[in-house]
């Protein structure tokens, strides 16, 4: 035994918030590891700032600290725990950076930690461009001709030298944050200048374009004897140019040949041994479609979102090896874990193709720049397991929750051919779907190969597809031509609309025709030894391998890829209610499709079943386990959404029913709950047509909140104040018509609360009440939470729990809810309740101590709260105050408005936790990554209805030092006032303007309120942008102004001159 | 054209033929490399097998014209799920459907090859029929049953007369059991003069065209089938280093007096980890045999185990205790497979030099 015994303890550096680039997979690797580390026999001290995760659950570390990543408070952490090593490679990109900063502080030194697993130097080598070059030519490896700039000239001197097309690689940034590539001058100065101002160091790498080679990585592991392995190489549908979290990606490797196979790996390994990286890294390389000419384009000496891919792809569980290398296991002395029974010194053999497809955020992001490149823009993504690529690739299309199931666009008829080409020359997100109708309308995959350089291996299997649904249209109910078609992967919904019939009826039909899929294990060596992992994936062949196990079982339905409005959140909840359920003494069974997740770890569950999460896919599982009956109220939306079928097909939904469901979703019988409960809700209505919305606003007043109904994180709702934005909206925002009806509600100006709560049917448990900063309009998820409240009286809390049991036990729940409350003249008023798990569990059952998703599991299966020994009603308020911050990825997704709005725009969260308010929001807005400092200047331009509010906070400003910058309008209003700002010029005048200011780096602060209208071409607009471009807070309301600004005063001690006599004597007299 | 694959246990696979229309019995064997299908079907070591992939989209890059392991196949059958119709690669000169049509063997896709993976696994190999459809199982099944495998594979596929590869290095005859042409440019890479000689050649004949060193190849079958070869091994140790892979390896152990033994299922991938026991560093390998060399009977032999299966602990490697040679099991030519091994044949190399020295070293010692 290899292991190190000198060490005792060691730190574990999270990833933090959820942002485009560094998703969940980092809560899935490090939960791993510290549950290896401690399986070990070390203390683990865990440091994220992100309280929606698995891994800071106290269970996981010894010792969990929800902190902001930043060196100042981490060596705080170090200081007092004082750990013998630290883990840097788990916590990605932040957590890599933070351990370099942390050693440039001199505080690992100072206390003596050693940094495990992979070395500074090496952290460095593969890191920083430059030295990375310069190992490479020392291996002789090659790397594309680049060169490092520090500014435009030197880009210049470049392109002039090896011409256009160039690609941008900002040096030391998440998810290739400002980069892009360049094919003309304009292209040039746009993302050098914002590349330059991403990098942490002020340095970009030029590099020769080879955009259209193939794009490989290779997952490798080495231990500290230099044994080192594959598991598992990877192929990108998409040739390099596209950022490889923004590509699709297939494993193993489809189109290379054993000879380039190894000639990769050997280089792979070269690499990780010359690295001396002792855990786990991922090569990316690109290899010449046409000869065995290869380079490499990047290296990550971590795990990263492609080893937790890889990790699901194979049941190798890269984290938890990576985690026991760093403390001195090597890979011949650890066991399988798959099969318990060979070492993990192999690499894994598969027996099945997996293909990954992002899911992107532009369904919320209308206006963002759909085309894909050097920089990622996907919040997530899905996996499937097919035994041939087709079926492969479709499960992963519908595992997308896009409404989609084919590869098909909506709407097909009305797009032009050309879009169609422009649309395939240039990646985007739906380039997949426009090469279908490109092939059903006959365009040779020649072609397609010519306008996408996409391997025409794939193209010929999207072919294959497509020439199928003829034979399908020719052969309605032809069991043969059925089963073929299962083969490939076609959905129900698909068959059954080529058939004239529909989805149930496909499905009954496939059953009488014994057209079923049977279930095969990932095993990591392709049957080879015999296995007990409980890990299957769907196909239609001969053999079933999913043995039912005869225990009473539930199934537990996941939540999908990670997107805007459900994130890691739901799948922390899901994992808790799976631990429920065995600790029940059930058979836990998790259905889910995101690689990413802790959920789809199979360690997990008793039975993991990666599928996609479709009616059909899920009954398939029922059918063949039988389980007591579903859970769906963990599983986000994505579940609930699947109740009703679930229902109609005969299965029973565990919790709260599906009439129940309804009740608090459907507008009108939630109205009618209310109204039966006597609990007071905005004035709304339901709109079944434009002219029917303009009548029923006219009638309840503006402002209104418009949204269609059913839909996941205020998606597509907004405040109107006048009929003509209300006319534009039904026109361009929605399509209403009866099955799909728009909402109006009066917009009441209020505090807004939010309350989860657990309910047995007969007793209601309230952990905590959660106030918001921002008034309610903002959408709940993008509000700054704070725990407990700080400005609700006790009367008003009263009211919220009163409100709060009526609903639960007049709406039917069994289980979770979530509630959002609003306070408006001493009035409170129901705006929504979420019958299910809800984004703010996790963060109150952290900081209340409650473990919520577990004990509503066990209320659901049938223990109430009372014998879980649980109280009732509003638990006592903890000492401390809590705050819930968002975190944004506007930086990543360009003509994104970033207004805060009706509809939720946030990607995470942080927690900031201290004794008063201040000093917990303080930590909060720095772990979110904003730069609080004491003075400086604030640039304000407001909205004629908030400039009496702006004026208060101006004086505030002022009175703490700060200078005010103003545009015209602002400034008169400010100088009226007798507040002393300094006028910049609106956009388009003569001379500096106010873009100028920001990006000269003269503000500290934006604080930007919307006019109206949200076309981007608005002067508002380009002011958000530019701040985002240039990393300056810009705040869109001002109550999260008012709450930096609170923070900023408690920063500052006063600097008030001492009163004149007379102005004592006044106030001594009045 | 619906074919079955029959198994002697019974089960029965329908699938889809490709390639030849024949029937064709054989022992069935999977191999688990994911790539590498070219050179599997074309090894000769797999001679009188029907092997069946566990990688289930087989033929995407093609056949090229450079990946073949020796000049015609000797397999007797190819089982897969799914033959690519549209190969894609820049090496890529016909279908794996074409290459098997033009070379007469049968091959069947459309197979759940997990499920027969596993009743190998299960049951051991066993022997198995492609056939048409039209054949009657029962009858197939008793036939399998009845049918008595050929053993005379090594003769079928080693050549017939010697031919030299020339080079300007050391000299190296390298007796040709089915050998891989991965041995042989591994050799030539190396600049050796290399003379493939037939597996019957005798240890005289050997001796007299004055080797460096005897390269003893790779081959099919159960190495107890060829006698004149552990013969001829006896006669050549001590006399000229010696290197052997897979069935030269069993062959030489069994010159040494040690036993082999026939595995359940053998080992056949390119994932295989073997251990190095001197140095405890692991490499991964490419293999591919039915047969081992029993542990318990080192003993007694003037045999060193050198290496070692990290996964059964089955013998990987030996090496003679007081004369210039060493055998492995596996595949250090990979092709297919990882190439860590590669250095074995420095290794021989090296042994070939230093036993040089020692010859002149003793040479010298008796002129004084």
């Amino acid at each position: 035994m290899s292991k190190r015994t000198d060490i005792k303890s060691i730190l574990v550096i999270g990833s933090g918030p959820i942002v485009i680039g560094q998703a969940a997979e980092f809560d899935y690797a490090g939960t791993q590891a510290c549950i290896a580390l401690k399986e070990e026999g070390y203390r683990v001290i865990l440091v994220n700032s992100n309280p929606a995760t698995i891994m800071t659950d106290t269970e996981i570390a010894d010792a969990v600290y929800i902190e902001p990543l930043t060196v100042e408070f981490v060596s705080r952490i170090i200081r007092k725990e004082r750990p013998d090593a630290l883990v840097p490679t788990l916590g990605g990109q932040t957590g890599l950076n933070l351990a370099v900063e942390l050693a440039e502080s001199g505080v690992l030194e100072e206390c003596g930690v050693e940094i495990l697993g992979t070395k500074l130097s090496a952290i460095q080598k593969a890191e920083d461009r430059d030295l990375f070059r310069n190992l490479m030519n020392e291996l002789g490896e090659p790397v594309p001709e680049s060169e490092i700039i520090h500014n435009l000239d030197e880009a210049y001197e470049f392109v002039n030298r090896i011409g256009y097309p160039v690609i941008v690689r900002p040096a030391f940034t998440l998810g290739g944050t400002g980069g892009g590539i360049c094919h003309d001058e304009e292209d040039l100065i746009e993302i050098v200048t914002s590349g330059l101002k991403n990098s942490p160091v002020t340095q970009c790498l030029l590099e020769k374009s080879i955009a259209g080679f193939k794009e490989i990585e290779y997952e490798v592991m080495r231990d500290s004897n230099d044994n080192a392995i594959v598991v598992c190489n990877m192929e990108n549908f998409d040739p390099v140019g596209v950022h490889t979290g923004d590509s699709i990606v297939v494993a193993p490797s489809q189109t290379l040949s054993d000879r380039e196979y190894q000639l990769l790996r050997n280089t792979s390994l070269k690499i990780i041994r010359a690295l001396e990286i002792e855990g786990g890294c991922n090569v990316q390389l690109a290899l010449d479609p046409d000869s065995f000419n290869y380079y490499i384009i990047e290296v990550n000496p971590r795990v990263s979102r492609s080893s937790a891919l890889a990790s699901k792809a194979t049941g190798y569980p890269i984290a938890k090896l990576a985690a026991k290398i760093a403390v001195g296991l090597t890979l011949d002395e650890m066991m399988n874990p798959v099969t318990g029974k060979t070492y993990a010194c192999f690499e894994p053999a598969l027996d099945y193709i997996v293909s990954k497809i992002p899911r992107w955020p532009f369904d919320k992001f209308e206006s963002a720049n759909r085309s894909l490149g050097t920089q990622m823009k996907a919040t997530g993504e899905v996996m499937a397991i097919g035994r041939t690529f087709e079926e492969s690739l479709l499960k992963a299309v519908r595992s997308l929750e896009a409404n989609i199931y084919h590869l098909e666009l909506k709407n097909a008829g009305q797009i032009s051919d050309e879009l169609i080409e422009k649309r395939i020359r240039k990646a985007g997100d739906e380039r997949l779907f426009y090469i279908g109708e490109a092939i059903r309308r006959g365009v040779t995959i020649e072609t397609i190969h010519e306008w996408s350089k996409i391997d025409l291996f794939f193209l010929y299997k999207i072919k294959k597809i497509i020439d199928f649904e003829n034979v399908l249209t020719e052969n309605p109910f032809d069991p043969d031509t059925g089963k073929a078609a299962k083969e490939m992967g076609f959905a129900d919904p698909v068959i059954a609309r080529l058939w004239d019939s529909n989805e149930l009826e496909v499905y009954s039909w496939r059953k009488e025709n014994a057209i079923e899929p049977v279930y095969k294990m990932v095993d990591t060596c392709a049957a080879e030894f015999e296995s007990e992992t409980p890990y299957f994936y769907g196909t239609y062949e001969d053999e079933n391998e999913s043995e039912v196990s005869g225990r009473k079982s539930v199934v537990v339905l996941g939540s999908g890829p990670i997107r805007i409005g459900q994130g890691v959140e739901f799948d922390y909840s899901t994992v808790h209610a799976v631990w429920a359920i065995k600790e029940a003494g059930y058979e836990a069974i998790i259905i889910n499709n995101n690689p990413e997740t802790v959920s789809t770890d199979f360690s997990i569950s008793d039975k993991l079943y990666f599928e996609p999460l479709t009616i059909e896919d899920v009954m398939h599982i029922i059918d063949l386990e039988k389980p007591e009956g579903v859970v769906v109220q963990f599983g986000g939306q994505t579940a609930i959404n699947l109740a009703a079928d679930l229902v109609e097909r005969g299965v029973k939904i565990l919790g709260t029913s599906l009439e129940s469901l309804d009740r608090a979703e459907d507008r009108d019988k939630f109205e009618q709950a209310l109204a039966e409960l006597g609990i007071p809700m905005p004035k709304g209505k339901t709109a079944l047509s434009v002219e029917q919305a303009v009548a029923i606003a006219s009638e309840i007043g503006y402002p209104v909140v418009v949204r269609p109904s059913y839909v996941l994180g205020g998606r597509a709702m907004e405040i109107v104040y006048k009929e003509d934005e209300l006319l534009y909206y039904m026109e361009n925002a929605v399509k209403v018509n009866p099955e799909h009806p728009v909402l109006i509600d009066r917009y009441l100006t209020g505090k807004e609360i939010e309350v989860d709560a657990i309910s047995d049917g007969e007793n209601v448990l309230i952990p905590g009440i959660m106030e918001h900063i921002e008034r309610a309009g903002v959408h709940s998820g993008d509000s700054i939470a704070v725990y407990p409240p700080q400005n609700i009286s006790e009367a008003i809390k009263d009211k919220l729990v009163e409100y709060t049991e009526k609903m639960a036990k007049g709406l039917g729940i069994i289980g979770l809810l979530n509630i959002q409350y609003v306070v408006a003249k001493g009035e409170v008023y129901v705006l929504e309740v979420n019958p299910r798990s809800s984004r703010t569990v996790p963060f109150l059952s952290k900081i209340t101590n409650v473990p919520m998703a577990k004990i509503a599991t066990k209320v659901i299966m049938g223990q109430t709260l009372a014998q879980q020994g649980c109280g009732s009603g509003l638990l006592p308020e903890r000492k401390g105050v809590f705050v819930k911050v968002p975190v944004f990825s506007f930086a990543k997704l360009r003509r994104v408005d970033i207004t805060l709005g009706p509809e939720m725009k946030s990607t995470g969260e942080v927690m900031g936790k201290d004794s008063t308010l201040e000093k917990a929001l303080y930590k909060g807005l720095v772990a979110s990554g904003m730069k609080i400092q004491p003075f400086g200047t604030v640039l304000m331009t407001v909205a004629d209805k908030d400039k009496e509010e702006a004026l208060q906070l101006a004086k505030r400003f002022v009175s703490i030092g700060y200078r005010l910058m103003a545009t015209s309008g602002t400034a008169l209003f400010l100088k009226t006032a007798g507040i002393p700002v300094k006028v910049t010029g609106k956009i388009g005048s003569e001379g500096p303007n106010l873009l100028d200011v920001i990006k000269n780096g003269e503000a500290q602060f934006v604080i930007n309120t919307l006019t109206k209208g949200k076309q981007p071409a608005r002067d508002g607009f380009r002011i958000r942008r530019e701040s985002v471009e240039n990393g300056v807070p810009c705040l869109t309301s001002l109550d999260t102004a008012e709450a930096i600004l609170q923070v900023i005063e408690s920063m500052n001690f006063s600097a008030d001159a001492m009163d004149k006599p007379e102005e004592i004597q006044e106030a001594v007299l009045s | 054209m619906k074919k079955q694959l029959i198994l002697e246990d019974g089960t029965i696979f329908i699938g889809k033929g490709f390639g030849s229309d024949t029937n064709s019995i054989g022992e069935v064997v999977f191999n688990t490399g994911m790539t590498g299908y070219q050179e599997i079907l074309s090894d000769p070591s797999y001679c009188g097998q029907i092997v069946t992939l566990t990688y289930p989209l087989i033929g995407n890059y093609g056949i090229n014209r450079d990946d073949f392991e020796s000049i015609s196949p000797a397999i007797s059958g190819f089982i897969v799920k799914e033959a690519c119709e549209f190969p894609s690669n820049w090496r890529n000169e016909q279908s794996i459907e074409d290459y098997f049509k033009m070379k007469n063997i049968p091959g069947i896709a459309g197979i759940d090859t997990r499920k027969l993976t596993r009743i190998i696994r299960q049951h051991g190999t066993l022997k198995g029929a492609i056939c048409s459809i039209s054949e009657n199982p029962e009858v197939i099944i008793e036939k399998l049953r009845a049918t008595k495998l050929r053993n005379d594979q090594v003769k079928q596929v080693s050549t017939k007369t010697p031919y030299p590869s020339p080079g300007r290095g050391r000299r190296v005859v390298l007796v040709d059991f089915g050998m891989k042409h991965g041995i042989l440019r591994e050799l030539n890479k190396r600049d050796c003069d290399v003379i493939v000689v037939p597996y019957n050649t005798a240890a005289e004949e050997i001796l007299s065209m004055s080797p460096d060193g005897v390269m003893l190849s790779n081959g099919p079958g159960d190495p107890k089938d060829v006698e004149e070869a552990i013969t001829m091994i006896k006669g050549l140790l001590g006399k000229v280093p010696i290197f052997g892979i897979c069935l030269g390896h069993q062959l030489f152990a069994l010159a040494c007096g040690a036993n082999t033994e026939k595995l359940k299922f053998g080992h056949r991938g390119s994932n295989h980890p073997v251990k190095d026991l001197q140095t405890g560093k692991v490499a991964l390998t490419s293999q591919n045999h039915g047969y081992s060399v029993e542990e318990n009977s080192i003993t007694g032999t003037p045999l060193e185990v050198t290496h070692i299966a990290l996964n059964d602990g089955t013998i990987e490697g030996l090496k003679h205790k007081e004369v210039p040679a060493f055998t492995v099991q596996y595949h250090p030519e990979a092709s297919p497979g990882p190439e860590d091994a590669n250095g074995l044949f420095e290794q021989f190399l090296q042994m070939i030099e230093s036993h040089k020295e020692e010859g002149a070293a003793a040479c010298q010692s008796v002129q004084i």
